[in-house]
Formats: C-alpha cells, structure tokens, sequence
C-alpha cells in the first residue's frame, strides 16, 4: 500500500493547501491528500507551513488564550489511584489468605521440630519435609476461575497468558521463599536441600496446570508429595532420599525438562478450558 | 505547535468485516455448542437473540478468542484466528463484558477499570483519561470513588460496560448487558450503543426482544448452534405479522417481534424435527 512517491507536494499548493484552500482546484486537493497519506515528509512540511500561516498563527493563539483563562475554572481529572492497581498486576486476588496459611504452617512445623529436637526425637525436620510444596498453596490460586470473580475478564485481556501467571507466581515466591530460609535457620536446615525441589515444583504445578488447571495441579501435586514422602518418612524416621543434597542435579534435570514442556504449551493459559 | 498528524491516523483497514466467521464450530466438553455458523459484521450493532443454551454465550467466547474454535475459520479484524497466534494485538482492539461478570469488592470503581486498562495493554499515560472517559460515558461519573461492594445490581453492570469500552475497542463484545438495568438505564444504554455503533462492530448477545428491535441495526437468531435467521429487525417484526395471519402458526408473545421470534424459531424446530 505505502509505495513511495516518486514527486512531493510543491511548497506553493502545500502553503494554499495549509491555508484552507482558496484558489485550489478540487482535483489538486484531493491529490494532495492521497500524497500526504502516504508521504511523512510531506506531512511534517505540511505542519511546518500550517505554523508559518499567520491566519493559522492567529487562530492557534485566540484558542490557546481562551483555553488558558478557561483551564483554572474548568473540573480538574481525578488523581490517578494507580497504587491498587499497581499491587494487582503483581497479586493474584485471594492469595493473602493463603499466604496467611502457609505461614501459619511452616511456624507449626518450626514449632513441632524444636519439640522434637528438645525431645531428644530423630525425626526427619517438617520444615525439611514441606518446604518444596509450600509455595503451591500461593501458587494455586495464580490462575484460578474458582479464586478470582474476575478471572474470564483476566484470561480476555491481551496480558492473558504465561507471562501473567509467571509474574503472579514470582509474587509468591518472592514472599515464601525467604520465609522458608529463615524457618529453615531457625530448625538448622540448609535451603540448598529444599530450594531446588521446591523450584521443580512450582514449575511443575504450572506445567500441569496447563492441562488440568493450576488449581488442581498444585493440589495434586502437594497431596501426592505428602502422600508418597512425608508420611513414609515420619512413619520411618528416616528423612527422604529425595531430599538429599546429591539428588540436586536429578531435580535440576526435572526442573528444566518441565520448564520446556510449560512454555511450549504456554498458549493454554490465553484461554478458559473448553470442558466448561 | 502544530502537530505532524501520524500514517496511523489516515491509515485505511485493510479488512472488508471486522469479524467474519466461516463454519464456525465451538465445543464445549463434548457438545458442539456452535456447530457450523457463518458470520460477517462491520460497524453497527448486531443483536445475538436465542433462547437459553442455543449457543450465544459460547459464540460470544469464541469471538472474544477465550474458547478456541474446533473447527472452521474465524478472522477478526482481518487477522485469521489460529492456535499459534500472539492474540495479543487483536485482543488490545476487543472489549468484552462476560455474562458472568466478576468484579473485586474492595476496589473502587476507578481502580477496577484502571486495572483492567493495564491488562489490556493501554499505554500508561493513557490510562487516566481512558478511565474517566469510559466511566463518565456510561453515568457513573458520582460514584467513581465508591467502592465496588456498595455498588447495585445496575451500577455493576455498567462499570461492566465501562471496562469493556476502556481500551477504544473496534469490536465489542457484550453478553447480557442489559440484564439488571432499570427502564431508565436501558434507554440510556441504547444511545450509547447507537454513538458506539458509528465506528465499532458491537455483537450484543441478549433475550430481550425489545432491546433488539429499539438499538440494534441487524439482527441473528440462533438456535442449537446454528444461525436461524439473520435480517434486520423490521424483518423480524415482519415475521411475526406473518405468521400472525396463518391460524395456528402464529408465535406467542405481546410485540410483533416477539412473535416473529417465536414463529420463525418455532418453524425451525419443526423443519429440523421433518428432517430427522
């Protein structure tokens, strides 16, 4: 469409053109608009001869007078509220409760492990044991129709997507993740043991969530980790092999194998699932 | 002083609708909820009419690009609709009210649509004045600082309409939008929607009858999925004066329209029951 033209406008029919226009011919006009449609530098010189019009000048400056004595009296645009909406591109609605949550957990294990150590018991630290699923309770509801009352007008929206629901789960983490290293020091835990895990699985519950919904895939997710780790390893006493500071390449590998599979098919989280 | 008007603003669309739908189908879980509907719309505003379940809001999903289509083509604003498109840039020019419209009830209505106008990518500077724009257009202008939970039925219904309009949509999507609003308040929203209709393509999914014949230019009438009828609404009314002569066949209902409604839906039915 924009092929370049190969004349410009003359400096004449362009000042008469800028002037409204008398003494110029209907065909000549026209052709000058098609011409300035497609030409930038005409345009720009259009402008620069429109300023040097004294007509124009004249009529620029009565309006920009009036528009100066009527600014003071005219009503003023309402300060922007930006802070809320601010905090709202970053916090999923509803995960302040369950922030509350995870912290009230992590203390009741921080709580329950010096018992034990107090106790003279050699069970494997809760702390230890929980922090990889502690995030998901956040994460859950980064993408949730059931969480947020807004969620279809969320997913319409051109921010819909990855992306999105990347920035809402850095928000989680953000806050978790130092509270579970100061939990860990409290209780003599190391986050090299727990920091990668908890990493794999907060990718993969936004992996899974892709097919079977955030909510539920970080729900699974927990209720499988508690189910096949942390209960045999209380039973047992014996902290979990998979906890161990040399499986953290293993969890290293999961962690990047689920991240290809969460952004190649990053396109699910633009759409409501079609089962509804 | 004078400002070089930019190629963005003389710019021909280079599309002939804004949406244009060929074969359309929708599933939703394992039913086809539009099965096999063509569509071709430009500015105006067109009425989506049917009874409950006949596909309306799972079309309007479709169009709003959350539910991806099973099969057949879907172009809006010349851009073809297919599983690896960045839906980003149709989605900046799309504004959609869902039926189920969920809000935040802390926020103030202010802080709602400036939320969603940074969801739907308006520049930053933009963002104030869109906002009191699209507040003041639908009369809320009052109770822009008042928090969402004060808010009646209406009311919410309209800062609905407000977030959907935020972003200066070329095509606008609204699903029930007159559920909830007075007598007083739906003639105010039908000047709007006739002001809106001179540049944007407004698809208004609604069981009104009334609200159809009193604001829309066109209107289409689906049923299972499929597109019944499609004329303008003297055509409907028509319809019904029709089938009002023919004993036996008449529609119910108290307008000409309503019982041009029925007759033609009625008549479908049966034609669909003849060929089965």
């Amino acid at each position: 469409m924009s092929r370049a033209p190969s004349r410009h406008v003359a400096a004449t029919w362009l000042r008469r053109y800028a002037g409204g226009g008398p003494g110029l011919p209907p065909d000549v006009a026209w052709a000058i608009e098609v011409h300035l449609e497609v030409c930038a530098r005409c345009r720009a010189r259009l402008a620069d001869a429109a300023g040097r019009d004294p007509a124009i000048n004249a009529l620029l400056g009565r309006v920009h007078a009036h528009l100066q004595a009527e600014i003071p009296h005219s009503p003023r645009m309402p300060a922007t509220t930006r802070r809320r909406a601010t905090v709202a591109s970053w916090i999923a609605p509803a995960l302040l409760p369950r922030l509350i949550v995870t912290a009230l957990v992590v203390l009741t294990a921080v709580g329950l492990d010096l018992v034990s150590a107090e106790a003279g018991h050699r069970l494997p630290s809760l702390v230890l044991l929980l922090a990889p699923v502690a995030p998901l309770v956040g994460v859950a509801v980064a993408w949730s129709s059931g969480q947020d009352p807004a969620h279809e007008l969320v997913v319409a929206s051109p921010r819909a997507g990855l992306n999105l629901v990347l920035r809402r789960t850095v928000a989680v983490l953000i806050v978790v993740i130092p509270g579970l290293t100061l939990a860990g020091l409290a209780v003599g835990t190391s986050p090299a043991r727990w920091l990668v895990p908890c990493l794999a699985f907060t990718t993969g519950a936004l992996a899974l969530g892709e097919v079977v919904g955030l909510h539920r895939a970080a729900t699974g997710l927990a209720l499988a980790w508690a189910v096949i780790v942390v209960a045999p390893s209380l039973i047992t006493a014996r902290p979990s092999l998979l906890l161990d500071s040399g499986t953290s390449p293993v969890w290293v590998a999961v962690t990047v194998g689920v991240a290809v599979v969460l952004v190649a098919r990053r396109s699910a989280y633009a759409s409501l699932p079609s089962g509804r | 002083m004078v400002r070089t008007v930019s190629g963005a603003e003389t710019a021909p669309s280079t599309y002939a609708w804004a949406v244009q739908a060929d074969g359309l189908r929708v599933r939703v879980g394992r039913h086809l909820a539009v099965d096999g509907l063509n569509l071709a719309l430009d500015s105006g505003v067109h009425g989506l009419l049917g009874p409950n379940g006949a596909g309306k809001t799972t079309l309007v999903r479709a169009l709003a690009t959350v539910l991806r289509p099973a099969a057949g083509t879907l172009t809006l604003l010349g851009q073809t609709i297919h599983g690896r498109l960045d839906l980003r840039a149709v989605r900046r020019q799309i504004g959609y009210l869902p039926q189920e419209f969920g809000f935040y009830r802390r926020f103030t209505v202010r802080e709602f649509v400036e939320y969603l106008a940074w969801l739907k990518e308006v520049p930053a500077r933009d963002v104030p004045g869109a906002v009191q724009r699209a507040i003041e257009r639908v009369g809320l202008t009052d109770r822009a600082d008042h928090r969402m939970r004060t808010l009646s039925g209406g009311m919410l219904r309209r800062v609905g309409i407000a977030q959907a309009l935020v972003n200066d949509p070329r095509i606008l999507l609204l699903d029930e939008p007159t559920a909830g609003l007075d007598p007083d308040q739906r003639l105010q929203f039908r000047a709007l929607l006739r002001e809106l209709a001179r540049d944007t393509c407004v698809l208004v999914s609604t069981h009104l009858v009334e609200d159809v014949v009193a604001a829309c230019t066109d209107v289409m009438l689906i049923d299972a999925g499929r597109l019944v009828f499609s004329g303008v609404p003297a055509d409907l009314a028509a319809a019904g004066d029709a089938a009002g002569e023919r004993v036996g066949a008449g529609g119910a209902g108290d307008s000409a329209a309503e019982r041009g409604y029925t007759a033609i839906l009625r008549a479908h039915r049966e034609q669909q029951g003849g060929a089965r």
